[in-house]
């Protein structure tokens, strides 16, 4: 489903990122990415979300190939993958509905199945009843929780989360990793940064271990 | 957005990847029916939506809208300038007549010997004399100085011979050759070709509007700076959910759409304003011009912009406003990386 080949990336200022990165997560495989800071961690998920493109090698998503993709084909690669990032990202200005719903107004679905899918995504996430209230009047295990929802609204196959639980307690990451492996369980691919190790071992799964910027333990 | 990077290195070969038609997912869920619906929704959501961010900061867009509104009439009223002044010269007759206007101790006697002798000349078709009476009372109906002329002890207005010349004789050259042979006669104290200053009067109209042409070029580009700088505030002020709807997979056009909105609500009302800023003026000035009109007889009316006209207007102010805000959003989009 995600498939490294020999993938670098340099900035002119900072000099190699990543340096031969080869990996390929099957679909419905759930891995952890880790390493310590400056390793290389968000700058490959920046990759998969074509935020940023490689330098050298080739990355393909879905069978895909993300270097060669079009400008204008980014906004669909993207649909195909649900972000989730430490600081949830979340609009404050809007109701918790209305964040969950982003993903799939932008799609274009139609109002009716906008709101059938909403219901659904937050109750799997145990949010329902919460849809009318902002962000800011959630706690941090709720507003990660609509940042998952909002991720796995429009059923996407990849999902990758950048450091989801380095916000919250180990209680609560705990709930948030189950949460994931339901994901994984109906056949969702699942990328997770994070350097929560103790988090990591406690879970059994594949782990891609960065440092500067190489892939060096699986 | 610019993905490429000036870095990047000989690429290995790549590996055979089947091309995806990933424009498939563009519109998803549901019908035909429904994909027309949602795309309509989106329009409608855009539209109101903008709208309602205009509403919900009053101040700032009644600021806005009011500058906006007086550069928008500004140009507008310049432009009913041009066309009452156009309306003014058009009225006035663009005849080849030539006046003769004959020396005070001509005697009408002799005038209608000298009308007599113009008559034969193969040039003019008809002449025509105007009595020192016929023109005091002319003067007194048409200039509004009636009640001052009648304390004038003696007339001071000398008799003109109206020479109307052949149709056949319409270029400027051989006009003027007949012109000059009139102010030869010893009798004519000057000719004056009417033609002359009609044309003097409408070259000064000409160059009024070319004035206010290029006056509304000028205001045009003003208004379309106004709408876009706000637009730009407002895409900084909304940066985060900019961001965050292209992670989810917004494409440009979702991302414009409710900012053309914004930049087309503002244009609008700002259309609508300047029409009746300048409405209240045309009704202001109107009293004073039916009665200074009334003073030469009443043939000139104040023009106010047609139906036409006002739909220009507000469809002009519209468009800029959509023009302004999507020249920035092209900048913001790809003169910066947005991610």
């Amino acid at each position: 489903m995600i498939n490294f080949v020999n993938v670098s990336k340099r900035y002119p200022e900072t000099g190699d990122v990543l340096r031969n990165v080869s990996f390929h997560l099957q679909r419905g495989e759930m891995a952890f990415l880790t390493g310590h800071s400056g390793a290389g961690k968000s700058t490959l998920l920046r990759l998969i979300s074509v935020t940023e493109r490689c330098s050298r090698g080739q990355i393909l998503v879905d069978e895909q190939d993300l270097s060669s993709a079009k400008d204008s084909q980014v906004p669909y690669i993207r649909r195909k993958m649900g972000f989730i990032y430490q600081d949830y990202k979340l609009l404050q200005d809007r109701t918790v509905f209305d964040n969950v719903a982003l993903p799939l107004v932008i799609a274009g679905y139609s109002h009716h199945e906008v709101t059938r899918r909403v219901r659904a995504s937050l109750d799997k996430v145990s949010l329902n009843g919460k849809e009318k209230k902002y962000p800011f009047a959630l706690s941090g295990g709720e507003q990660q929780r609509v940042g998952i929802a909002r991720a796995v609204v429009n059923k996407p196959p990849i999902i990758i989360a950048d450091e989801p639980t380095g916000n919250l307690d180990p209680a609560l990451s705990a709930e948030i990793m189950t949460l994931f492996e339901q994901f994984q369980q109906v056949g969702v691919t699942i990328l997770i940064a994070s350097h929560d190790i103790s988090l990591i071992t406690k879970l059994n799964h594949r782990v891609l271990k960065l440092d500067h910027g190489q892939l060096v333990a699986e | 957005m610019k993905y490429r990077n000036k870095n990047r290195i000989k690429k290995d070969p790549p590996i055979k990847a089947p091309k995806l038609e990933s424009r498939k997912t563009m519109v998803a869920g549901g019908t035909f029916k429904d994909k027309i619906n949602a795309h309509r929704d989106l329009h409608a959501h855009a539209l109101f939506s903008s709208l309602g961010r205009l509403l919900a900061t009053p101040y700032n867009s009644t600021i806005t809208i009011a500058v906006l509104a007086i550069a928008i009439s500004l140009a507008g009223g310049f432009y009913i300038l041009v066309s009452n002044l156009q309306q003014l010269t058009a009225n006035l007759e663009t005849s080849n007549q030539i006046s003769l206007f004959l020396r005070q101790d001509v005697s009408e006697a002799h005038a209608k010997k000298l009308a007599d002798s113009i008559r034969l000349n193969q040039a003019v078709q008809s002449v025509k004399v105007i009595t020192k009476e016929q023109a005091l009372t002319e003067f007194k109906t048409y200039s509004g100085f009636g009640e001052a002329i009648n304390h004038l002890e003696t007339n001071p207005l000398p008799i003109v011979l109206e020479v109307l010349p052949k149709n056949t004789l319409d270029d400027k050259e051989s006009l003027s050759i007949l012109l000059k042979s009139f102010e030869q006669s010893p009798d004519v104290d000057f000719a004056q070709m009417d033609l002359q200053w009609v044309e003097r009067l409408q070259a000064i109209v000409a160059v009024v509007r070319l004035f206010a042409n290029l006056l509304s070029v000028l205001l045009g580009a003003a208004v379309l700076f106004v709408i876009g700088n706000t637009v730009r505030l407002e895409l900084h002020q909304r940066r985060e959910e900019v961001v965050i709807s292209k992670l989810v997979g917004a494409t440009n056009a979702f991302i414009q759409r409710p900012f053309l909105y914004t930049g087309f609500w503002i244009g609008f009302f700002s259309g609508v304003a300047a029409w009746f800023i300048v409405a209240i003026f045309m009704l202001i000035l109107n009293h004073s011009v039916e009665a200074l009109s009334s003073l030469y007889g009443g043939t000139f009316h104040l023009l106010f912009l047609s139906f036409t006209e006002s739909f220009a207007l507000i469809a002009a102010s519209s468009l800029l406003g959509i023009l302004g805000s999507w020249l920035v959003l092209i900048c913001f989009i790809y003169g910066k990386k947005t991610r």
